[in-house]
């Protein structure tokens, strides 16, 4: 008898994991240059939540709560909605090496945030968020023309093909980019524009999770409401279809919403790589293919995963900072290889 | 055989067009509940297309498919799915999913939005992979499965669909004599109307009626012995064949020789 329906079998990681998810942030929260006691971060969340009421050192709480609890929190959001876009990728293009990133939709998104502020449409999170969505779209509609026109399909020819497309896609966009920060850009601009590019968690504060928040989890609802679509194109997109799956509305709706997680996430953040790539085949070995369990999954683990590279980035190298784009680029590229290989079968 | 009043499946003037070619070229057809109906024609013929554009997947560019004498036109993809299911060539997946995963993907049309799981879904499912025998053979991975095996799963899969019309593209293909044989035998048994396109004639006798298709038109429509004539075979594949009888067998054998 199969006890592992779609249900019984996974209680385990459904408690487990936002579990895993409180401890990060919590962890996120109290490590960094200075070292702050869980039992601090503890007391600072009761005080914020109103559950104790005792004064407290400002410092700390500037540290905890402004700094490094909203920095985990956007961490998180990032994770959580740069993992579920990978997923959603992945299942659509039936790829496994899709990635917002690879496929050219962060490099996209990033030049859409850029032109926005260059143009002093306002240099608000909203607003660049709008110009990034624009441009991810714009990204992604020229790498799917690309990979179409160049002839790709399915197998591993098509999937090479895509990729490649992805590289012309992330190539083009980043030299607009470039060419948006040298020709109109001042130089206080370029300056802050070229150290958000790298993927940075630094200027991040608690406006940046209200946005955040909504997008990550408003991708997961809509993930989780197709994860029976999502499964049905395990045999392409024509059997899709013929299980029952509307093509053309299911697609438009998550690749909409593939491209708007993104390119919020990027606008926060910068562009942040191979996240949408790890995440989903680490949860694929944990939980199966299927999406009911792999949408969830994913959406925690990519958090989880987030918040950690964040942690690693600001204690490898003592008194200093690493983009956190390095670390999950660090851990992204070996897997991308495995991949690789492991495709050629 | 006799034939009830009403078609399941009716396909008026329906034609088809890719890229200026005309694919599928004015035909009617109509398929009565029950019957398996084999569509044979040469390479090219437009069988895979009428296949599409019948089970609704591609739209006709003129003329009409109804089924139960709705438009396809008028019925959701989901409404359509719950009536018909197609098995079509060579759908490949990398995913790690087992035969039974599979197979259950064949529920899809029945479940709701969020998708929960019934008893009868898992009951449907479980005499899908008994119709072909797959049952010991459910938690297999499918890169793990044979040609055979997988064809099989894809028409358990479109058996878990409950459909009232199966629509089967080359089903044996690629597969050995005995797994042929297997999937024509098991089409033949399953309690349910099919339009099976054939690559094989001899799989094509043993269907109730025949539609042959060259270029994209029906050239002919009947009983296997009706259709498979001579002077039929020639225009299809422009070879010289004939039926002969089989002194051991009750369907009879085609001989061929290359028009020389």
């Amino acid at each position: 008898m199969r006890a592992t329906h779609l249900g019984a079998g996974s209680a385990r990681w459904v408690w487990l994991m936002p579990l895993c998810l409180i401890a990060a942030l919590l962890i996120g929260a109290s490590v960094g240059e200075t070292r702050i006691p869980l039992a601090t971060v503890l007391e600072v969340l009761a005080s914020k939540l109103g559950v104790i009421d005792h004064p407290l050192s400002t410092l700390d709480e500037a540290i905890v709560w402004h700094y490094r609890l909203a920095r985990a929190v956007v961490a998180a959001c990032c994770g959580a909605g740069l993992a579920v876009s990978g997923v959603i990728l992945q299942a659509l293009l039936r790829n496994s090496l899709a990635d917002p990133y690879l496929l050219g939709i962060s490099a996209g998104a990033s030049t859409g945030a850029v032109t926005v502020t260059v143009a002093g449409l306002g240099a608000g999170m909203i607003s660049m968020s709008m110009g990034a969505f624009a441009g991810a779209l714009a990204a992604f509609s020229f790498v799917a023309l690309l990979a179409h026109l160049a002839g790709g399909g399915q197998g591993v020819r098509g999937a090479g093909i895509l990729i490649l497309a992805g590289i012309a896609g992330a190539q083009l966009f980043n030299a607009l980019t470039a060419f948006i920060i040298a020709h109109s850009a001042n130089a206080e601009q370029a300056r802050g524009i070229m150290f958000w590019l790298l993927g940075n968690l630094s200027a991040v504060r608690w406006p940046d999770a209200w946005l955040a928040m909504p997008v990550a989890g408003a991708s997961l609802a809509v993930a989780l409401s197709q994860v029976r679509s999502l499964d049905a194109f395990a045999f392409g997109a024509e059997s899709a279809a013929s299980l029952g799956v509307n093509l053309r509305a299911t697609k438009g709706l998550l690749i909409g919403t593939a491209a708007l997680a993104t390119a919020v996430m990027v606008a926060i953040t910068g562009a942040i790589g191979f996240v949408g790539l790890v995440v989903p085949h680490a949860c694929r070995l944990l939980v199966g293919v299927r999406h009911r369990r792999l949408v969830p999954a994913t959406t925690l683990c990519g958090a989880v995963f987030m918040v950690l590279c964040d942690v690693v980035s600001r204690v490898v190298i003592p008194g200093q900072v690493l983009p956190i784009g390095v670390i999950t680029a660090l851990v992204g590229a070996p897997a991308f290889a495995y991949l690789m290989v492991r495709g050629r079968r | 055989m006799s034939e009830p009043a009403a078609p399941l499946l009716s396909a008026r003037n329906v034609s088809f067009s890719a890229s200026g070619q005309t694919l599928v070229d004015g035909v009617d057809l109509d398929v009565f509940a029950g019957e398996t109906l084999g569509v044979i024609g040469p390479n090219g013929a437009g069988k895979s297309t009428l296949l599409r554009l019948l089970a609704g997947l591609l739209p006709p560019g003129i003329g009409e498919v109804r089924f139960e004498d709705a438009p396809l036109s008028r019925l959701s993809r989901r409404q359509i799915a719950r009536c018909m299911a197609l098995v079509a060539q060579q759908a490949e997946t990398d995913e790690r999913l087992t035969a039974r995963d599979a197979v259950e993907l064949g529920r899809t049309p029945w479940l709701g939005r969020l998708g929960s799981w019934r008893a009868e879904d898992t009951a449907a499912v479980d005499r899908a992979l008994k119709a072909v025998e797959m049952g010991a053979l459910a938690d297999r991975p499918w890169a793990s499965l044979s040609g055979g095996e997988r064809q099989r799963v894809h028409i358990a899969r479109a058996h878990a669909q409950q459909p009232q019309l199966m629509l089967l593209d080359e089903p044996t293909n690629h597969l050995d004599i005995h797994h042929q044989l297997a999937i024509v035998a098991l089409i033949k048994a399953l309690p349910i109307t099919a339009v099976v396109a054939l690559h094989d004639l001899s799989h094509a006798l043993r269907c109730d009626r025949v539609l042959a298709l060259l270029e994209g038109r029906v050239v002919a429509l009947g009983t296997p012995l009706e259709v498979l004539t001579p002077a039929l075979l020639r225009t299809l594949f422009g070879v010289e064949a004939r039926l002969v009888d089989d002194p051991e067998g009750d369907t009879p054998l085609i001989a061929f020789n290359r028009r020389g």
